[in-house]
């Protein structure tokens, strides 16, 4: 179900980001350089980029997402077994990631039994997590259960961004004041911040930035994209490394554009179907013995000198 | 033994003299249904002091939010929400989780 999209053009791009998805269970990414090599920079640019990519070497980090904790259909009656399953898979690791980011959907309903649940699976992994929220962590009436848990130290309805060995990470949320036919919203505010954050740093220093609802445009007639994602996308032009994490599909997806690379990663709870394949995008029923078929293991290579990205997906079952 | 023409005769006469009033006799439940993220039907047409009572059976919440005029809880699978409407107008609706979800209420 990988949908594997170069829009490269052949043209000569670095790839600084080594991923490897556990569809199901998380992703893995690992950076294993950082800078362009073939764009005429000047000696001490060059010279920065050296320091970037010498600081920006080593960093693995994981991403999971979409745990819908309280998720009790049919699509898959125990949603917080399977979140129990990849972190089982998290602590088996052998080399232990420096942090995780979670791409949003931690509760199904916002229920503040849901977020102990997920928080007391999650915590087990005895790792910094990032959060940004999903739609479902918003529900409860008051609307305060995601920001009191997880919105310290956070800007308006969540979004911040933070450096770790070199690389500079942004969360943003995307899921709030949706208009109605439209898609995800960052909207005026966050878009202001972001070109604050951004600005005046160096163009050398690679970018990942994560949301939950894709910020590139995947399926609008079920709302898969974000209205105004072209223009924290138009923002990070200029910049030799960009990698854009998202949630929401419950499948992977990756789209290469110039130096952006686009990944979407697989739920921990249910699957989604592929666009377009079914009535609507809602959980995906499939034979019991299936489910951790579709939960299986991915692992994306991009490797400094490749032309294309290596996806192989490994099923955990099946 | 009374006739039953002259019965039905009696009631078509009782009917036609409270239609005259202005209130409505009788308002009516309307239903939408949300399957498949989509609000079936997606227009209604409805006359003033009658109810739409939504209910989602998607097995993903949604909500009903009409911007300025109404907006449901989030509706869990088979949960309902119902509104009556007091005044005329078109009443265009979303839902706030999934706004490419959307449908409208034309009140007479």
């Amino acid at each position: 179900m990988s949908f594997d999209n170069h829009d490269d053009g052949g043209h000569t791009r670095r790839k600084v980001l080594e991923c490897m998805t556990w569809a199901g269970t998380g992703v893995l990414w690992t950076l294993s350089g950082g800078v362009p090599r073939s764009l005429g920079l000047i000696d001490a640019a060059k010279a920065a980029d050296k320091a970037a990519e010498q600081q920006a070497s080593g960093l693995t980090f994981l991403q999971i997402s979409d745990s819908h904790v309280g998720f009790d259909k049919p699509a898959n009656p125990n949603a917080l077994g399977t979140l129990e399953e990849a972190v089982n898979r998290i602590k088996a690791m052998p080399v232990k990631p420096a942090f995780m980011i979670h791409t949003g959907d931690i509760s199904h309903l916002s229920k503040a039994a849901e977020f102990d649940d997920a928080d007391r699976i999650i915590s087990q992994t005895r790792l910094d997590v990032h959060y940004v929220p999903g739609e479902h962590d918003f529900l409860d009436e008051d609307v305060k259960l995601y920001r009191e848990r997880y919105g310290k130290g956070t800007r308006g309805a969540g979004w911040y961004s933070f450096d770790a060995n070199g690389v500079h990470f942004v969360g943003l949320v995307n899921v709030v004041d949706l208009k109605a036919g439209g898609l995800g919203n960052l909207g005026a505010e966050q878009l202001a911040w972001l070109e604050q954050d951004l600005k005046g740093r160096s163009k050398s220093q690679p970018v990942v930035m994560f949301a939950h609802i894709p910020l590139w445009t995947v399926y609008p007639q079920w709302g898969w994209g974000t209205e105004d994602g072209g223009r924290a996308l138009d923002m990070l032009k200029g910049f030799g490394s960009v990698t854009v994490l998202n949630g929401h599909i419950h499948q992977v997806m990756q789209k290469v554009e110039g130096n952006v690379t686009f990944h979407t990663a697989r739920s921990t709870a249910f699957p989604q179907p592929a666009p377009g394949t079914a009535p609507s995008p809602g959980p995906m029923k499939v034979e019991d013995a299936r489910l951790r078929s579709l939960l299986g293991i991915a692992s994306i290579d991009f490797r400094v000198g490749d032309e294309r990205l290596a996806i192989i997906d490994t099923p955990l079952a099946g | 033994m009374i006739k039953p023409a002259s019965s039905g005769r009696s009631i078509r006469l009782a009917l036609a003299v409270a239609m005259l009033g202005s209130a409505p006799l009788h308002a009516e439940t309307i239903k939408v249904t949300i399957d498949n993220f989509t609000f079936t039907p997606a227009q209604v047409t409805v006359k003033i002091g009658d109810t739409v009572t939504w209910t989602n059976h998607d097995d993903i919440p949604h909500t009903v939010v009409s911007a300025g005029k109404y907006r449901s809880k989030t509706l869990d699978t088979d949960d309902s929400f119902s509104f009556t409407f007091a005044s005329s107008g078109d009443y265009k609706y979303f839902c706030s989780l999934h706004p490419h979800m959307t449908g409208m209420v034309k009140v007479e």
